[in-house]
C-alpha cells in the first residue's frame, strides 16, 4: 500500500474518515490543538459539533449513537476535559454504548510531572472504559484507532478513550490504516452452542407458560424482526426492559409491557409464574428483578446474551446461552414449534385491565384541566400513533419512569434514555446527538426540571448549530423521584428536593428557541400541537403537579410479585 | 456457600496499565488481594499473573468472569490448592556472630533453606515452599535479629495436562 509522511494529528482525521466518521462531538483546548488544527481542513467531510461541557460532548455522542446505530465520536482536551467525560463513559460503559473518545494529552516528556492540565486520564478512565490506550508516537495513532473502532462497536459496545501526546500529534508519520477485524485476546462474536440451543428449543416447546424478556441486546445486533418472527412463530408474551423499549413495538398483540420498579403489573407479576422465562440480550438488572431471591423461582430461565460475564450472574439460568440475540433467535427459530398461549397471554390482559382501570386511566385521563406527567405523555404517544416520527429522549426520574410506561414506542431506536447509571443531564445532549443522527425524525427530550439545569448550557450547542430539538420539560418544582421516596420510605421529610427554578422561558428565549409555558391541560393539548409543528428547536414547559408519584412501583428489597398498584 | 482459598491464574497480553485493570476489578467488589505475582510465560508476550485470594467460589467464578472480559486478557481460570502445584519464595537477612553460627546453619538445614550471602554482620538465606513452611522458619529465627524479610506471592502451575499454547491456539 502506498504510504504518504503527515503528522499525527492529520492521521487521526483520516483515520477518522478511513471509519465513515463524519460527526464529532467536541470541545478544544491546549494539549488537542494539533487535532483541531488539522479538522480545520477536513471541515467539509466532517462535522464538528461545538458542545458547551465536554460531558454534553459524551451524552451527545451517545444519543447519536443509540438513535443511529453508529460509534460516536468524541474530542476533548487533557486534564479537566478529560475528566469531565468521566460520567458520560461510565454511563456508555453501563448502557452498552459505542463511543470513541479522544483526548488531548501533554507532551510525552512531561507526563508524571504535573504539568499544566495533565491528569492521569487513563489511569481515571480505566473501570469506566471497555479499552483504553495512552498514545505518545505518531505511528502509533492509527493502529490505535483502528483497534478502538473495532473494540467499541463489536461484541457488547462501549466507551473506549485513545489518549494522544501532543508531540504525537505534531509528529510525522507514514501513514496507513488497516481496519482492525481480530484481536487475538479479544472475541467478540461468540459461536452459539448447537446443542444449548437444542435444549433451550425444547424447554420453549413444553412450556405452558414461557414468557420472554427482551432488551437492548435485540436493538445492539439487530434482532428486531428476528424477535417478531420467534415471537410470533411461538406465541410467547414479550415484556421489555426499560432499554429494550421499542426493540418489540408496543401495539403488537404479543407485547405484554414494560418491566422493572414503575413497569407495568402483569409484566411483573408473572414473572413469578411462568414456567419458562426466556431473557435475550438483557442483564437482569436490579430495578428488573426486585429481591433476586424471590425472582421466578419456579421457572427454567433461558438466559441468551453476547456478555458470558452476564450469564449466571444475577439469576442462575437452566440454559446459558453465549451468543449474539440475533444469531439465537436465528438459529432458535428453526427449532421452536410453531404455537399460541391464549390462556396465560389472557392472564396478562386481565391484569392490564386491573392496572388500566386502578392506575392508567386515572392518570392519562385526569379531570380537564390537570396537567399531570402521565397526561402530557400520553398526548404525545396519540401523536406518534399518527405520526410515527418520534424519537423520545428522556433523562433520569419520575418524567422518565412516566415516559416509559405511557409512551407506546413502535419502532427500534427511537427510545433514548439513561438506564443503569441514571445520570440526570443526560437528555438534552443526548437528544442534539440523536437529532443528528436522524434528520429525518423529530427528537423530543422529555426532561424533569431537575435534570434540565444539570445540562442547561447544552442549549447554546443546538443554537450555533441550528440543530431540532423539541423541548419538553416537566417541572414540578421538585427533584421529584426523590421526593417520593421522602414522602413513602421517610416519613416525608422533604430534605432538600424542593428546587427552586428560574424562568426557563426567559432562559430559553435568551438562546433564540421559541419557548412556552403551560400550566392547564386544556392549553398543554393545544401547544403541544405547536411544539411539534414548529420548524428547529422549541420549548415547551409543563408546570405539573407538584406531588404526583409514579405507581406501580416494587419497593426494594420486594419481589416482583409484590408489585404496588398505589 | 464458604470462603476458602483459590488461585486465579490469569493470561494477558503485554501492556501498560493491564495490571490497574485487574485489580480495579478486585477493588470495585471490596475483594482483598493476599497476594500476587507478574512474570512472562513460555511464550513471548503472554503474561501470567497469580493472584490468590479468600472467597466463596460464586464470587470467584464472577470474578474470572470479568477478568476475561478485559480486551487484553487471553484467558483466566480459577483453582483451589489441591488443583495446583505452588510455591512461595523468602528471603531473609539476620545478624550474625560467630557464635551464633551453628544454630543459624541447623535452622537452615532444618528447612532445607539455602545460604546465599554470608558478612561477618548478617547472613542471608532463602527458602522456597508453601506459606506454612515460611511461616515455620520465620518462628524458628525468633530468637535472632531479623533484619530484613521478603517474601514473594504464589507463583503456581495448575495439575490438568492442557498447555497454554493449546489455549490460545484456540483464541487464534
Amino acid at each position: 500500500m502506498e504510504t504518504q509522511r503527515i503528522t499525527g494529528a492529520e492521521a487521526v482525521m483520516k483515520c477518522l474518515r478511513f471509519e465513515n466518521i463524519s460527526t464529532i462531538f467536541g470541545y478544544p483546548g491546549g494539549a488537542i490543538m494539533p487535532i483541531y488544527d488539522a479538522l480545520y481542513d477536513y471541515q467539509e467531510s466532517i462535522r464538528h459539533i461545538l458542545v458547551r461541557h465536554e460531558q454534553g460532548a459524551v451524552h451527545a455522542a451517545q444519543g447519536f449513537a443509540r438513535a443511529g446505530g453508529h460509534t460516536g465520536v468524541v474530542f476533548a482536551t487533557s486534564g479537566p476535559g478529560a475528566t469531565n467525560l468521566i460520567t458520560g463513559l461510565a454511563d456508555a460503559l453501563i448502557d452498552s454504548t459505542p463511543i470513541v473518545c479522544i483526548t488531548g494529552q501533554v507532551a510525552s516528556h512531561l507526563l508524571g510531572t504535573d504539568a499544566f492540565q495533565e491528569t492521569d486520564v487513563i489511569g481515571i478512565s480505566m473501570p469506566v472504559t471497555k479499552w483504553n490506550i495512552q498514545v505518545t508516537r505518531a505511528e502509533e495513532i492509527a493502529p490505535a484507532l483502528a483497534k478502538a473502532f473495532y473494540i467499541a462497536a463489536s461484541g457488547r459496545p462501549g466507551p473506549v478513550l485513545v489518549d494522544i501526546t501532543k508531540d504525537a500529534q505534531f509528529g510525522l508519520t507514514d501513514f496507513h490504516y488497516e481496519k482492525c477485524t481480530e484481536i487475538r485476546s479479544y472475541r467478540p462474536i461468540p459461536v452459539p452452542d448447537r446443542e444449548l440451543l437444542a435444549e433451550a428449543a425444547t424447554l420453549i416447546n413444553s412450556a405452558q407458560k414461557p414468557y420472554l424478556l427482551v432488551g437492548q441486546g435485540i436493538l445492539l445486533s439487530h434482532a428486531e424482526e428476528r424477535l417478531l418472527h420467534f415471537a410470533e412463530k411461538t406465541g410467547i408474551p414479550v415484556a421489555s426492559t426499560l432499554l429494550g423499549l421499542g426493540a418489540f413495538p408496543a401495539d403488537h398483540p404479543l407485547y405484554v409491557g414494560y418491566l422493572g420498579m414503575h413497569g407495568n403489573y402483569a409484566p411483573n407479576l408473572l414473572t413469578n409464574e411462568c414456567d419458562v422465562l426466556i431473557a435475550v440480550g438483557m442483564r437482569f438488572d436490579d430495578r428488573v428483578t426486585g429481591d433476586v431471591s424471590r425472582y421466578a423461582k419456579q421457572a427454567k430461565v433461558i438466559h441468551i446474551d453476547i456478555d458470558a460475564s452476564e450469564l449466571n450472574k444475577i439469576i442462575p439460568a437452566s440454559v446459558a446461552v453465549h451468543a449474539d440475540a440475533n444469531q439465537a433467535l436465528e438459529m432458535l427459530f428453526d427449532l421452536v414449534n410453531q404455537n399460541q398461549h391464549g390462556q396465560w397471554l389472557q392472564q396478562f390482559r386481565d391484569l392490564e385491565a386491573v392496572e388500566r382501570a386502578e392506575v392508567i386511566e386515572p392518570a392519562v385521563f385526569p379531570d380537564a384541566e390537570k396537567l399531570n406527567m402521565a397526561r402530557i405523555v400520553n398526548e404525545l404517544s396519540t401523536w406518534n400513533k399518527h405520526h410515527r416520527d418520534l424519537i423520545v429522549v428522556t433523562d433520569v426520574g419520575q418524567h422518565q419512569m412516566i415516559t416509559s410506561r405511557y409512551f407506546d414506542y413502535l419502532q427500534a431506536r427511537t427510545n433514548i434514555t439513561s438506564g443503569g447509571l441514571g445520570t440526570m443531564g443526560f437528555a438534552l445532549p443526548a437528544a442534539i446527538g440523536a437529532s443528528l443522527a436522524r434528520p429525518d425524525k423529530t427528537v423530543v427530550a422529555i426532561i424533569g426540571d431537575g435534570g434540565f439545569q444539570m445540562t442547561i448550557q447544552e442549549l447554546g450547542t443546538i443554537l450555533q448549530h441550528g440543530l431540532s430539538v423539541k423541548i419538553i420539560i416537566l417541572n414540578n418544582h421538585f427533584l421529584g423521584m426523590v421526593r417520593q421516596w421522602q414522602q413513602l420510605f421517610f416519613d416525608r421529610r422533604y430534605s432538600f428536593t424542593e428546587i427552586v427554578n428560574p424562568d426557563f422561558v426567559t432562559i430559553v428565549s435568551g438562546y433564540r428557541i421559541p419557548a412556552q409555558q403551560v400550566e392547564t391541560g386544556h392549553a398543554f393539548h393545544e401547544a403541544l400541537e405547536t411544539l411539534l409543528k414548529t420548524e428547529g428547536s422549541a420549548f415547551l414547559e409543563c408546570v405539573v403537579e407538584r406531588e404526583e408519584n409514579v405507581f406501580p412501583m416494587i419497593e426494594t428489597g420486594a419481589s416482583v410479585a409484590e408489585i404496588r398498584l398505589n | 456457600m464458604e470462603k476458602q482459598r483459590y488461585n486465579i491464574s490469569v493470561f494477558t497480553e503485554n501492556t501498560i496499565g493491564i495490571l490497574n485493570r485487574l485489580t480495579i476489578i478486585f477493588t470495585r467488589r471490596h475483594i482483598n488481594i493476599d497476594s500476587i505475582t507478574a512474570s512472562e510465560t513460555e511464550l513471548k508476550d503472554v503474561y501470567r499473573y497469580t493472584i490468590v485470594l479468600h472467597e466463596t467460589e460464586l464470587q470467584v467464578r464472577k470474578v474470572v468472569g470479568q477478568l476475561e472480559k478485559q480486551v487484553d486478557v487471553l484467558k483466566a481460570f480459577y483453582h483451589c490448592d489441591a488443583e495446583i502445584v505452588y510455591q512461595e519464595l523468602a528471603l531473609m537477612k539476620v545478624r550474625m556472630n560467630e557464635n551464633r553460627m551453628p544454630e543459624l546453619e541447623q535452622i537452615i538445614r532444618r528447612h532445607s533453606a539455602r545460604l546465599l550471602s554470608v558478612s561477618p554482620e548478617y547472613a542471608v538465606f532463602e527458602l522456597t515452599g508453601h506459606e506454612e513452611a515460611i511461616n515455620h522458619i520465620v518462628a524458628d529465627l525468633d530468637t535472632f535479629d531479623l533484619l530484613e524479610f521478603a517474601r514473594s506471592g504464589r507463583v503456581a502451575v495448575t495439575k490438568p495436562m492442557k498447555t497454554l499454547e493449546a489455549f490460545i491456539n484456540e483464541l487464534v
